[in-house]
């Protein structure tokens, strides 16, 4: 006897990303499973495994019953970041098939030994007040976007680059060239931190030259590092949530 | 010639690594030395007051009262808020810094307007600041920026990308503790104070490393048992009783002394719930920066049935007094009352009205009011929005005059009701009532484009002192009340606003209007001006948006 909300959670399944489903497992056994059990059957009337539910029927819902608690039954309001959010999601949704010993569990220490050693990345990226501000700050970057986002950009930056994070490359009529990060950019100026990160608005009226690289500066990491070592740089940006 | 090629590129590659690290240690960092001779480098605009002697008085002279007629408008910046607007913004070699409600940053370029960035800083629901989500500027240490904010966080953010560094929480917002000043740096310390005088506070000045955060000292404004100046208090009046600090205070180097406003006790108007002087209500207090300790205070206003607030920014002169040269502090209170302090020890010189006054008949030798309550029913003047408030005052060093926007002919019903202390709750013990029964009278919140309240109720002006006899050099008189601050400059210009929406640039010397622009909404807070590329600018904010004139 299949439920509505269980046939569309089977139906939907194919496409959440292993990624968020290994970092909503995580979650879910730290914060879940004292009441909803280790296999999500412990509370009446509810089994997330096998998608029994007594109101949720959407993503949306199961996101808004997580954030905003049910009231009067013990099921409190959590404060999940975007990331948090969409792991749970993805994990309640994939609890049957879900095999931990299958999974390739990112090592959060591991994965921050290589951001500041051989993975380059503080070269580039600024992280709780230290490091270059050249490309964007990561101090947030495991609130904002997802596991497997954050798993894509590491092998294909230029497809997962935000296009407000494009690089700019202006030559001023003097001949000066100034590179940066876009910033902002309107039809008469654009505004960029430059390489030695300097705040810069342009006029494009004295400019000679102004072109937008699509390109990502930041290297793929498909080949650099093996999977192991991609999964433990994805765990490390997934502590990175901010100054609260 | 390869050989020649291989040592020009390893020059190359000298050069622009050297080039690099010089560039990056010319980040705008902006040191302890910077912000103590701020006044040397004005085309900065540094600290809320622009100077630590809360003068708000710039050396540019590129406008002057030959030009300022030529004044343009050059760029406008709308903010994404209806709140009122009173953000005094910061100017950072050619970067501008801005708050808008209710407690985002934003990096401008000050040539332009253009936005480099904007931190939105998410606000707690339990904040409840008695008089409107406003917030009145940052504060530059280093590179970092620091934001007091209306749930009574303290945020530090890089002044280049915008990102948070830490967030200390100062006080308890759930329970009336709010901020929306500017914080005041000294040397490595943030010092900020809170609001929160109509809810039952227990008000402070504290001050926190601005490296990490960590609070340095406390100084609560009401003495706890066993301190001095708990006497002033009965029972447990003290554990409710306000005294908030909500403007940003001044700094005297020389004296290591910072000046601080304190605010109305709580609750506002119902004397008999606080009997006694209720220290340090309404009051200056010199404090010792690097400790937190009381070095001297002086009270304007005990056992204030009135709001009387004393939280105006001190002014810090340098004058000759009785043909000696003495360290003064100036002050036109919202009691009334222009006051002269030594500000080396607090003693008393002189002080007189500014504006109408029938609450006191004047002060004794020792600066107290010699109070004269008026009937039950019948007005007091100053009202509740006093002879002044909280809008920067300005003094020229040149001029050598106080400039007030005042509150002229201005008074207020005051009718003391009832209260219990709620954590949280509104605790202001009052039921005021204009002058004129039925009739709109001025307050401290908004009005629409139609003034109601017209002559009867009184108006505004800007009124320059003679800090020496507290007499009158000129009056330049609005129609409407002005909550707006002054900005003077070396070419003895004065830069003001009002409710009326104009803002205005008078002869600083004389008070004769030589230009004005309706910018079409209350102006709130003080203009500033700054220099980039060698032109000069005057910011202000009007309405919901910030307007930047420079010359033709």
């Amino acid at each position: 006897m299949a439920t509505v909300a269980s046939a569309r959670a089977q139906n939907a399944a194919p496409s959440y990303p292993p990624a968020d489903i290994e970092y909503g497992a995580k979650i879910f056994r730290a914060q879940c499973t004292g009441c909803h059990g280790v296999n999500g059957d412990q509370v009446a009337g509810v089994n997330l495994a096998a998608g029994q539910f007594r109101s949720v029927l959407s993503d949306a819902d199961l996101r808004a019953v997580v954030s905003n608690g049910i009231p009067g039954t013990p099921m409190p309001p959590f404060h999940f970041d975007a990331s948090e959010l969409a792991g749970i999601v993805a994990y309640v949704r994939n609890m049957r098939n879900f095999d931990a010993r299958n999974a390739s569990s990112g090592d959060a220490s591991r994965g921050e030994s290589l951001f500041n050693g051989a993975g380059n990345c503080a070269s580039c990226h600024r992280v709780n007040g230290k490091g270059p501000r050249v490309a964007p700050d990561l101090s947030d970057v495991g609130a904002l976007r997802t596991a497997d986002a954050l798993g894509r950009i590491l092998v294909d930056p230029t497809a997962a680059m935000l296009p407000v994070n494009r690089s700019v490359r202006a030559v001023l009529k003097n001949g000066k060239t100034i590179t940066g990060r876009r910033l902002n950019e309107d039809t008469y100026s654009v505004q960029l931190i430059d390489e030695q990160e300097h705040l810069v608005s342009l006029d494009k009226s004295d400019l000679r030259e102004f072109t937008v690289i699509t390109t990502s500066l930041m290297p793929s990491y498909k080949d650099k590092l093996n999977d192991q070592q991609r999964a433990d740089l994805v765990a490390y940006l997934l502590t990175l949530k901010g100054t609260k | 010639m390869s050989g020649t090629n291989r040592v020009s590129r390893v020059w190359t590659w000298a050069l622009s690594a050297l080039f690099t690290l010089t560039a990056g240690a010319l980040h705008a960092q902006v040191s302890s030395d910077r912000l103590l001779r701020s006044s040397s480098e004005p085309q900065n605009w540094l600290t809320y007051s622009g100077n630590y002697a809360g003068q708000r008085y710039s050396l540019l002279r590129q406008i002057e009262p030959a030009n300022v007629k030529n004044l343009e408008l050059k760029w406008v910046f709308q903010e994404q808020s209806l709140q009122k607007f009173e953000s005094t913004p910061l100017v950072v070699d050619g970067i501008m810094y801005l708050t808008q409600s209710p407690n985002d940053v934003i990096a401008l370029d000050a040539k332009s307007g253009h936005v480099f960035w904007v931190y939105h800083y998410p606000v707690s629901p339990a904040a409840r600041p008695c008089c409107g989500v406003v917030n009145r500027g940052v504060a530059i240490f280093g590179n970092t920026l620091f934001m007091a904010t209306v749930d009574a966080h303290l945020v530090a953010i890089d002044a280049t990308n915008g990102h948070p560094i830490w967030n200390t929480k100062v006080a308890e917002a759930a329970a009336g503790y709010a901020m929306t000043l500017s914080p005041l740096v000294v040397k490595d310390k943030v010092i900020v104070g809170v609001a929160g005088g109509e809810f039952g506070i227990r008000g402070f000045i504290s001050a926190y490393d601005a490296r990490t955060g960590a609070q340095a000292w406390r100084f609560y404004t009401i003495p706890g048992p066993g301190e001095p100046g708990h006497e002033t208090w009965q029972g447990n009046d003290w554990e409710h009783g306000g005294a908030p600090a909500w403007v940003t205070g001044s700094y005297d180097p020389d004296l290591n002394l910072i000046y601080w406003g304190t605010g109305n006790p709580g609750p506002d108007f119902n004397i008999s719930k606080r009997p006694g002087d209720n220290l340090y209500a309404d009051s200056v207090v010199a404090l010792d920066p690097d400790t937190g300790k009381l070095k001297w205070y002086f009270q304007f206003t005990p056992n204030d049935p009135y709001d009387y607030d004393s939280v105006q920014v001190p002014v810090l002169a340098d004058a000759d007094w009785n043909s000696a040269p003495r360290k003064l502090l100036l002050w036109g209170n919202r009691n009334g009352f222009f006051y002269v302090l030594d500000r080396t020890n607090g003693k008393f010189l002189f002080g007189r009205p500014f504006v109408k006054v029938n609450w006191a008949r004047g002060l004794d030798d020792y600066g107290r009011p010699i109070v004269t309550p008026q009937p039950a029913g019948t007005p007091t003047f100053p009202g509740q929005q006093g002879g002044t408030n909280w809008y920067s005052p300005s003094y020229s060093p040149r001029t050598g005059l106080m400039y007030l926007s005042a509150w002229e002919d201005y008074s207020t019903v005051f009718v003391g009701i009832p209260a219990e202390y709620k954590e949280g709750q509104r605790y202001t013990a009052g039921a005021n009532t204009g002058p004129i029964p039925g009739a709109d009278s001025p307050g401290g919140g908004q009005h629409g484009p139609v003034n109601t309240y017209t002559e009867a109720t009184g108006h505004g002006a800007v009124i320059a002192l003679d800090p020496h006899t507290g007499e009158r050099k000129w009056t330049f008189a609005m129609h409407d009340v002005t909550t707006s601050g002054i900005l003077t400059t070396a070419s003895d210009l004065l830069f003001t606003g009002g409710r009326e929406g104009y803002f205005q640039a008078l002869n600083a010397r004389t008070g004769e209007l030589l230009w004005k622009a309706n910018l079409g909404g209350d102006i709130i807070s003080g203009p500033v001006t700054y220099e980039v590329d060698g032109k000069q600018y005057i910011s202000v904010d009007a309405g919901h948006a910030v307007f930047v004139f420079a010359l033709r």
